[in-house]
């Protein structure tokens, strides 16, 4: 099956290329429906993986890419269940998400978010699972969680620590084209810029500062910093249940449903 | 730049982006009712005025800001 029409989702497979639209209004919320919808498409990447040597994730809402997490749905189911209920309710979403976004993540081709208006909490999220994000000049990327009292559930925190750094190598190293050092410098890749004609001299010095470290540790702390991080995305979602568990959250939750402030996502 | 030519700025870009007569704005009006705009579109306000004034302005110094004088004085803080 070469496309797919859902309520929340749909994607297309066309020269290679697989699209993802979300367009669920008001921007692309995610909840109970559109994981269902995800869960589906994660299913059919599978094979589609085989046809395919990209993936575009992409918002046709005017409103943005994705405002992150249904924390109206969120709000309400928890609040028609116990509290063990609720917190082994969201555990389950927080797994189905992670088993989700683990496998675009780890999908055998390019995958692209494309990126317009907010990217916020859970839609920051997504975007970060891919290898590039393209985004337009009013793009917007927040993790407003913190003002609930939680954590970013859906990996962000592991997905933004791995990135930082390697994200701008994919860019090169997938699309090929070139940065000018300015660019290399914003991105965190160039940390130090020199005059003309002494880049010898500072490059002498580092490389004798780096011969101070023994070998073996400096290759392990290579190796460190570029494994996924499954064991980090499994403590989240471990964390992210012990915090949800407190009553501030309910209270966070309730705030922001009701709240009619023109920056809800705002302590 | 002066502050009251930020100010005229911030008018006359909330005027055209929102398509709002220009001569509908005043300095002390209160934007999100006068502009009509919800949470979303604040932020895409907030986003096109740091572009327009190559400034960074965290979403935290917007908070309790209504009225487009007092955003001026934010934004004039930042030039």
């Amino acid at each position: 099956m070469n496309h797919s029409q859902g309520d929340s989702l749909s994607w297309d497979l066309k020269d290679g290329v697989i699209e993802l639209a979300l367009h669920r209004a008001p921007c692309n919320e995610l909840g109970s429906l559109t994981l269902d919808e995800f869960e589906k498409f994660a299913n059919a990447l599978k094979n589609l993986a085989h046809e395919a040597h990209a993936l575009i994730i992409h918002s046709t809402l005017s409103s943005g890419f994705c405002a992150g997490a249904d924390l109206r749905e969120l709000y309400h189911r928890s609040q028609q269940m116990a509290k063990g209920e609720a917190i082994k309710g969201v555990r389950e979403f927080l797994e189905r998400t992670h088993r989700v976004l683990n496998a675009i993540d780890a999908a055998p081709l390019t995958t692209i978010a494309a990126v317009h208006g907010v990217a916020f909490g859970g839609g920051f999220e997504l975007a970060l699972v891919c290898d590039l994000i393209i985004a337009d000049k009013m793009a917007r990327f927040c993790f407003p969680e913190l003002r609930l009292g939680l954590i970013p559930g859906f990996g962000g925190i592991p997905r933004l620590k791995r990135d930082l750094g390697n994200s701008v190598v994919r860019d090169l190293l997938l699309t090929g084209r070139s940065f000018n050092v300015t660019k290399m410098q914003s991105v965190g890749l160039v940390s130090q810029v020199v005059a003309e004609g002494e880049v010898l001299k500072l490059a002498r010095a580092t490389a004798a500062q780096i011969g101070k470290f023994d070998r073996h540790t400096a290759i392990a702390a290579k190796q460190f910093i570029k494994p996924i991080p499954y064991e980090e995305l499994r403590r989240e979602i471990d964390i992210f249940c012990e915090l949800f568990s407190r009553p501030s959250v309910e209270a966070g939750l309730r705030k922001f449903v009701e709240s009619t402030d023109a920056q809800p996502y705002l302590p | 730049m002066p502050p009251d030519q930020t100010l005229e700025e911030i008018l006359s870009l909330a005027a055209s982006h929102f398509k709002v007569p220009r001569e509908k704005l005043s300095p002390d009006d209160d934007f999100f009712k006068t502009l009509g705009i919800d949470s979303l579109q604040t932020l895409d306000l907030l986003t096109r005025l740091e572009h327009h004034f190559q400034i960074e302005l965290p979403d935290y110094e917007l908070q309790g800001v209504s009225d487009f004088r007092t955003l001026a004085t934010r934004i004039q803080a930042r030039l």
